[in-house]
């Protein structure tokens, strides 16, 4: 039975390779800005994620952008993070989503603030957080909203709210044995579709999806791999140092650093990454980012041969 | 024990404005511990605000005195020989002492000298860590004996966010373990990891400040 029949629901159902994308909202009230976006990557993927104030930098709320490129005729998976709402606004926002159309909904415990202070960015890190619920407890929420029509209190709705309900998973951040439990958690929790943090080391990364699948948890829920068209040499390097569950093997970061248009090899990079993830038994999708440079993406999606999207 | 750390002295000096008898007073239980209000730092500090506020060309006469715990009436107490000779009160002890001290010379300007930051404990000389946040909800028999509310960064409760570092460090400050790190390693250590795999439910904070501000009666005890 479908859960909320949305775009990218209906595609892991037929058993398509699915293929989403990020779309980070802008820094400003602009609806252009979304709206460029929105036609650079029109009927390139499944689902579109809409960023929730990512890195608690403020920038225009995940369910206005998520509405404009829905508008667009980009199906959005909105990000909500537990960082700012406590149950009450979550729950809340929720309702006023789906209202608007939103069917997608990726869980997170949200970037702690001080993240915010980085770069020329004062950022807002003197403020207090939530964290009333955490991603997995929201996850849970989404789940009672869906399928039975009560929120966290057991209060019930007028009606209930079907979200196809997304989480992300880490698996190579410390303690890597513990993530497959956490992930199973998610599961457990509720979450139906499963984002992962960028993978560089398709090895491991194949090794974690393994681990999931010996739990039965790749049949449970639908694993897309995260993938981050790399820049540069210096991108991989300071990603591989500095953010935590993300792994750049060595070799990868000299191939870059060797090649004469660091540009281009990161679109190939990309291909290839994509190309060796389709081959990891129990893999759904993949997620992929190319950060503030979104029109990147049509290319490469094409090179990887996974143009045009299914019809479902 | 409670932890609280000395405000900055020029703001000292600017809130002190106008008054020309000022009382220190310290509180030798856990601030002392935690080396911002004890006897020491009192005596410290009355020398360093006389002399500050001397530079500016103001002379107050700074009197000290540290009791043995500002929290409890009986020691507060102390203070009324004194109190009618000062116009104005810098209290080292945590905000619960400040209170009291305020509470009892109503007619006292009463003026914090620290910022009060955390339920603590001395991780190793000079240095403190926080421990609880008085959630009103103890879930330490589940976590191993580590407070996920108050030492993890962003109090989850079903394990450690994507953001934990190499080395088992939180992702916003690399001094800090993560806990959700250290709840996981003593479970694996005890062969208890399935303990860590139920979801648990959001928690109920309105048996801490979320509730409004706590009160706890005791019939048996009342008068
Ligand atoms: S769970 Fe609550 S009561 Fe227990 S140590 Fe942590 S903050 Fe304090
Ligand atoms: S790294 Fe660990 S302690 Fe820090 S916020 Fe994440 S789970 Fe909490």
């Amino acid at each position: 039975m479908m859960k909320a029949g949305t775009r990218l629901e209906k595609t892991l159902r037929a058993g398509q390779f699915a293929l989403t994308v990020e779309v980070g909202p802008p820094r400003g009230p602009n609806p252009e800005d979304v709206l460029r976006k929105a036609q650079q990557l029109k009927g390139v993927a499944d689902g579109y994620n809409v960023t929730d104030n990512q890195t608690a930098v403020v920038r225009m709320s995940s369910i206005a952008g998520a509405r404009l490129l829905l508008d667009a005729g980009c199906e959005p998976i909105m990000q909500m993070t537990c960082r700012d709402r406590n149950r009450i606004a979550l729950q809340s926002d929720l309702l006023g989503a789906w209202a608007l159309g939103m069917r997608n909904c990726l869980c997170l415990s949200g970037d702690h603030q001080k993240a915010g202070a980085s770069g020329k960015l004062k950022g807002h890190p003197g403020s207090k957080n939530v964290f009333d619920v955490d991603s997995i407890q929201l996850i849970s929420i989404l789940k009672g909203m869906r399928d039975e029509g009560v929120l966290e209190s057991g209060d019930p709705i007028s009606q209930p709210t079907p979200f196809f309900i997304g989480a992300v998973w880490t698996p190579l951040a410390p303690p890597e044995e513990f993530r497959v439990l956490r992930l199973a958690k998610k599961i457990e929790a509720g979450a139906d579709f499963i984002q992962t943090q960028a993978v560089f080391d398709i090895k491991r990364f194949a090794t974690a999806v393994k681990a999931a699948a010996d739990r039965g948890l790749t049949d449970r829920a639908a694993i897309l791999v995260g993938i981050i068209v790399p820049k540069s040499a210096r991108m991989l390097e300071y990603m591989n140092a500095n953010v935590p569950g993300v792994e750049v093997p060595e070799a990868l970061i000299k191939r870059m650093a060797a090649a004469k248009d660091q540009r281009q090899e990161g679109y190939q990079i990309t291909v290839e990454l994509i190309q060796a993830a389709r081959n990891i038994p129990g893999l759904k999708g993949v997620h992929l980012q190319a950060i503030e440079s979104e029109e990147v993406l049509p290319e490469i999606i094409r090179a990887a041969g996974l143009l045009p999207r299914p019809q479902v | 024990m409670i932890i609280a750390e000395w405000k900055p002295l020029p703001e000292l000096v600017e809130i002190l404005k106008g008054h020309t008898n000022v009382l220190v007073v310290g509180c030798a239980t856990c601030v002392a511990e935690c080396a911002a209000g004890g006897e020491r730092e009192v005596e410290t500090l009355a020398p360093l605000l006389q002399m500050a506020l001397k530079q500016e060309g103001r002379t107050i006469n700074v009197r000290t005195s540290t009791l043995e715990r500002q929290c409890e009436w009986e020691f507060v107490e102390e203070l009324a020989k004194v109190a009618p000779q000062v116009d104005a009160i810098v209290s080292l002890a945590c905000g619960i002492g400040i209170q009291a001290v305020a509470e009892r010379f109503p007619e006292l300007a009463v003026y914090p000298g620290v910022n009060t930051t955390a339920l603590a404990i001395r991780q190793e000389p000079g240095t403190w860590l926080a421990r609880c946040a008085a959630c009103g909800d103890c879930v330490l028999g589940e976590t191993f004996g580590f407070c996920p509310v108050a030492r993890c960064a962003k109090s989850l409760s079903n394990g450690p966010c994507g953001g934990t570092r190499k080395n088992g460090k939180c992702e916003i400050d690399e001094n800090i373990d993560c806990v959700w790190y250290q709840i996981y390693e003593r479970a694996k250590a005890r062969g208890k990891v399935e303990q860590l795999l139920k979801v648990r439910k959001p928690k109920n904070w309105s048996n801490s400040g979320h509730g409004g501000p706590k009160r706890v009666v005791r019939e048996d005890l009342r008068p």
